[in-house]
């Protein structure tokens, strides 16, 4: 019990000792860096407390709390928890007003279930995946397929109708477990056939065959040779840009031309494609621009001897700026490694500084289907009208959602700006993410809402409290249009 | 006074929802309405102390069983006891392995024992104690895995089959296993053999020595588990069919033997998809795989 990650709970008389990360007999408390805090399942989003943590230790809750949070516009009904668990599940929203800035506002909270949902996954990298269609498989199972190529970026459509439920059964609950833990934020190990194994996070770097992907590249090497010609012309005589996809050669390449830059006599390895734009400089690799060379001058035959000139300056660096080497010429027109002069050190930093860290992103994708719509409303299609006419705002868990143009309910919403482990699962298979839909009171009873539903903020005020993200609107925000007058 | 005890009907008015601690029970009556308010009032005056009632014994309920020990003197801490004493000289136990279902139990019998019931459940986190009057039935949903459930079945338990209690135990729960099963359900007479059984079984669902079953003793992951540092399961890698089917028939030569003594009724085992019946549980086939929402 020595342990300094161990600490006593003293909320029952279990008295359980608790390790950092893990919870109690109860899986209430838990040891979150040795404090103990509180995981109740419902969630309230509190505007003005500003902790930034994710859980609010409940030690501080009476202290902090009392009497301030029925203000009603700082807090905010999230749908995370809010229904019911099976064996009997059954959305049974909440049906919260408030006042927001005098006018009175109504959130129908409910978690709705999504047989029609997947997960639109982007990963930064260069490195090949796998081709388009190709199937991507978690624990053996299709769970989804590659999309297109994006720039740095590489598409996978995961989850969707097909692999929950019209597959095997484990296919199925493969399916719904691997779109459950990327959108709960947690890693997952996925494999594309003929292709690579990726370990992906939403908010995390991307793990190809076991390399972590640190840096988006700002463009392939003839492209940064193209961005950054104007930087270098007078600074020095020749750059090479080492790229697994596209070497590029300053003196040769189309910027140089137009900046009336004069050969050089440099001889690169590897296929010509169109002037200054090599293709196979070197294998593929985890070392400079993505090949595996670790010398640079290795991709490089001898400098014409008819054209080159002692004391020529040469630059070469990676897609990311993070290997360069600077060298000159000496009389027998050998290259020989010169620290980087000064004024070649901002073009080399500012090559890496738009080198973006690489990250998987994770959008969850579903679409709202009627008999969710039902419990919002008696007419199920006049929440959709409300929803394209600006009149109701949804979000998930509080986080804004994109809502597709044109039939239905189809949400997108960026996992990473939803409270952690706000998704659940039912036997459908199928997703259970919490939505909700924030209107205008006198707009909820004119799409006939369920008026004697509504009850207040205050009801609900035990559940457990997060603090809003900061970069998310507020979801209380007053700048729906005027209530309409239909 | 009890302070802590949430005590509240949940959001259907139907149900009664009493949670203590790690004690989580959802109850349900059927009866007539002063019936059921009178179980319900039974059933909230008895759990009120159980919580305390344990953790005053509860290092010497945290002890492997045996023939004379641990000298326990509770009602439900000798519930508890009494349920594992059949497996103490064969394997590791102590009186925790039943825990969920002897609280369980002891809710349900003051229930039975203040109101006339036509039928009653206590489900303490998926280990269930029933109560079904003569020409009454239960309809029972079966889960393949307790954290993410989904019904593989459900089993149809009349006045006259002698099951009143239901259990489930799997690597995936709330408590540490030694198995690899994703839940073995046991159906037995009372919830608290149920719950002992369903600890055995589960921990016998096992491929010892795999690599690909992540085993951590247990004191390292609850420093006061009264598992102390026996290896518990808590990932489970790629296995073929073929080990699959070695687990699970390892797992049912144990329930077979269980059976055999008359501790159970039945037993559903299940490992990643794959199902072994031991025992005669009468099981509807699964429900449809249907859109029933979206």
């Amino acid at each position: 019990m020595a342990d300094i990650d161990v600490i006593r709970c003293d909320a029952c008389p279990v008295l359980c000792y608790i390790k950092e990360g893990r919870t109690g007999a109860c899986d209430r408390y838990g040891n979150r860096g040795g404090q103990l805090v509180r995981l109740d399942p419902h969630v309230v989003l509190d505007r003005a407390v500003s902790r930034g943590d994710s859980v609010v230790p409940f030690l501080e809750r009476s202290q902090d709390w009392d009497g301030n949070l029925v203000s009603g516009p700082d807090t905010f009904i999230t749908a995370i928890g809010a229904g019911t668990t099976y064996p009997d599940y059954k959305p049974a929203p909440f049906i919260i007003s408030s006042e927001v800035s005098g006018v009175d506002m109504v959130t129908v909270v409910t978690e709705g279930i999504f047989s029609y949902c997947g997960v639109k996954l982007k990963i930064d990298t260069d490195r090949h995946l796998g081709g388009e269609c190709s199937t991507v498989r978690a624990q053996g199972e299709e769970v989804g397929h590659v999309t297109t190529n994006e720039y740095g970026s590489q598409m996978l459509a995961l989850g969707g109708v097909r692999h929950l439920t019209g597959g095997s059964r484990h296919e199925g609950t493969v399916t719904c477990e691997t779109l459950l833990n990327l959108c709960n934020g947690k890693a997952v190990d996925l494999e594309i056939d003929q292709g690579a194994k990726i370990r992906v996070q939403a908010d995390k770097p991307p793990v190809v065959d076991g390399v972590l992907e640190e840096r988006m590249r700002v463009g392939c090497g003839s492209a940064t040779i193209g961005m950054f010609a104007k930087q270098w012309f007078g600074k020095v005589d020749e750059v090479v840009v080492v790229d697994d996809h596209i070497t590029g050669v300053l003196s040769e390449h189309q910027a140089g031309k137009l900046l009336g830059i004069p050969e050089t006599g440099i001889k690169l390895k590897g296929r010509r494609s169109t002037p200054g734009r090599y293709f196979k400089v070197a294998e593929p690799g985890t070392s400079w621009g993505g090949t595996n060379i670790k010398d640079p001058l290795s991709i490089l035959g001898d400098f014409k001897l008819t054209i080159a000139w002692p004391g020529l300056r040469l630059l070469m660096v990676s897609t990311t700026g993070e290997h360069y080497a600077y060298f000159e010429l000496d009389e027998q027109l050998r290259p020989v490694e010169k620290e980087l002069p000064t004024v070649l050190q901002q073009s080399v930093q500012r090559i890496k500084e738009n080198c973006e860290p690489a990250l998987c992103t994770v959008l969850f994708m579903g679409g709202a289907g009627g008999s969710l719509r039902a419990g919002v409303t008696e007419n199920p299609v006049k929440l959709t009208h409300s929803v394209r006419d600006a009149l109701t705002r949804v979000t998930c868990g509080g986080a804004p959602v994109y809502v597709w143009p044109g039939g239905g309910i189809t949400i997108m919403v960026d996992v990473s700006r939803m409270p952690e482990n706000a998704f659940g699962y039912v036997p459908t298979p199928a997703l259970v993410a919490p939505i909700e839909f924030t209107l205008k009171l006198a707009d909820y009873g004119n799409l006939g809402g369920y008026m004697e539903h509504v009850r207040p903020l205050q009801s609900l005020l035990r559940d457990r409290h997060m603090s809003a993200k900061p970069d998310n609107p507020w979801p209380l925000q007053n700048n729906l249009r005027p209530a309409s007058k239909s | 006074m009890n302070t802590r005890a949430h005590i509240a009907l949940l959001a259907d008015g139907r149900r009664l929802h009493l949670q203590d601690g790690p004690i989580d029970l959802v109850i349900e009556a059927f009866g007539t309405r002063s019936e059921v308010r009178a179980a319900y009032s039974a059933a909230t005056e008895r759990f009120t102390t159980i919580l305390d009632e344990l953790c005053s014994e509860l290092p010497l309920l945290r002890q492997p069983a045996g023939p004379s020990r641990p000298h326990v003197s509770g009602v439900v801490a000798k519930r508890m006891l009494d349920a594992v004493l059949p497996y103490a000289v064969d394997n590791f136990i102590t009186p925790m392995a039943a825990v969920a279902g002897s609280v369980a139990e002891e809710v349900l019998v003051a229930m039975t024992g203040a109101a006339d019931l036509s039928g009653a459940y206590v489900n303490d986190g998926g280990d269930i104690a029933l109560h079904i009057a003569p020409g009454e039935e239960f309809i029972v949903g079966m889960v393949e895995r307790p954290d993410h459930p989904s019904l593989f079945g459900t089993a149809r338990l009349g006045a006259a089959d002698p099951v009143r209690g239901i259990a489930t135990s799997g690597w995936r729960g709330r408590s540490f296993s030694l198995g690899i099963a994703d839940a073995v359900t046991v159906l037995a007479e009372s919830a608290s053999a149920a719950d002992a059984a369903a600890t055995i079984i589960a921990n016998a669902v096992n491929l010892p020595g795999h690599p690909a079953i992540v085993r951590v003793p247990a004191c390292h992951l609850a420093p006061d588990s009264d598992l102390g540092s026996l290896l518990v399961t808590q990932d489970v890698g790629q296995l073929s069919h073929p080990e699959v089917e070695v687990a699970l028939s390892n797992g049912s030569a144990v329930a077979r033997n269980v059976l055999q003594r008359g501790l159970i009724v039945a037993a559903a085992l299940n490992v990643r998809g794959e199902t072994g019946v031991v025992g005669s549980i009468p099981l509807q086939p699964a429900l449809p795989r249907s859109l029933v929402h979206a």
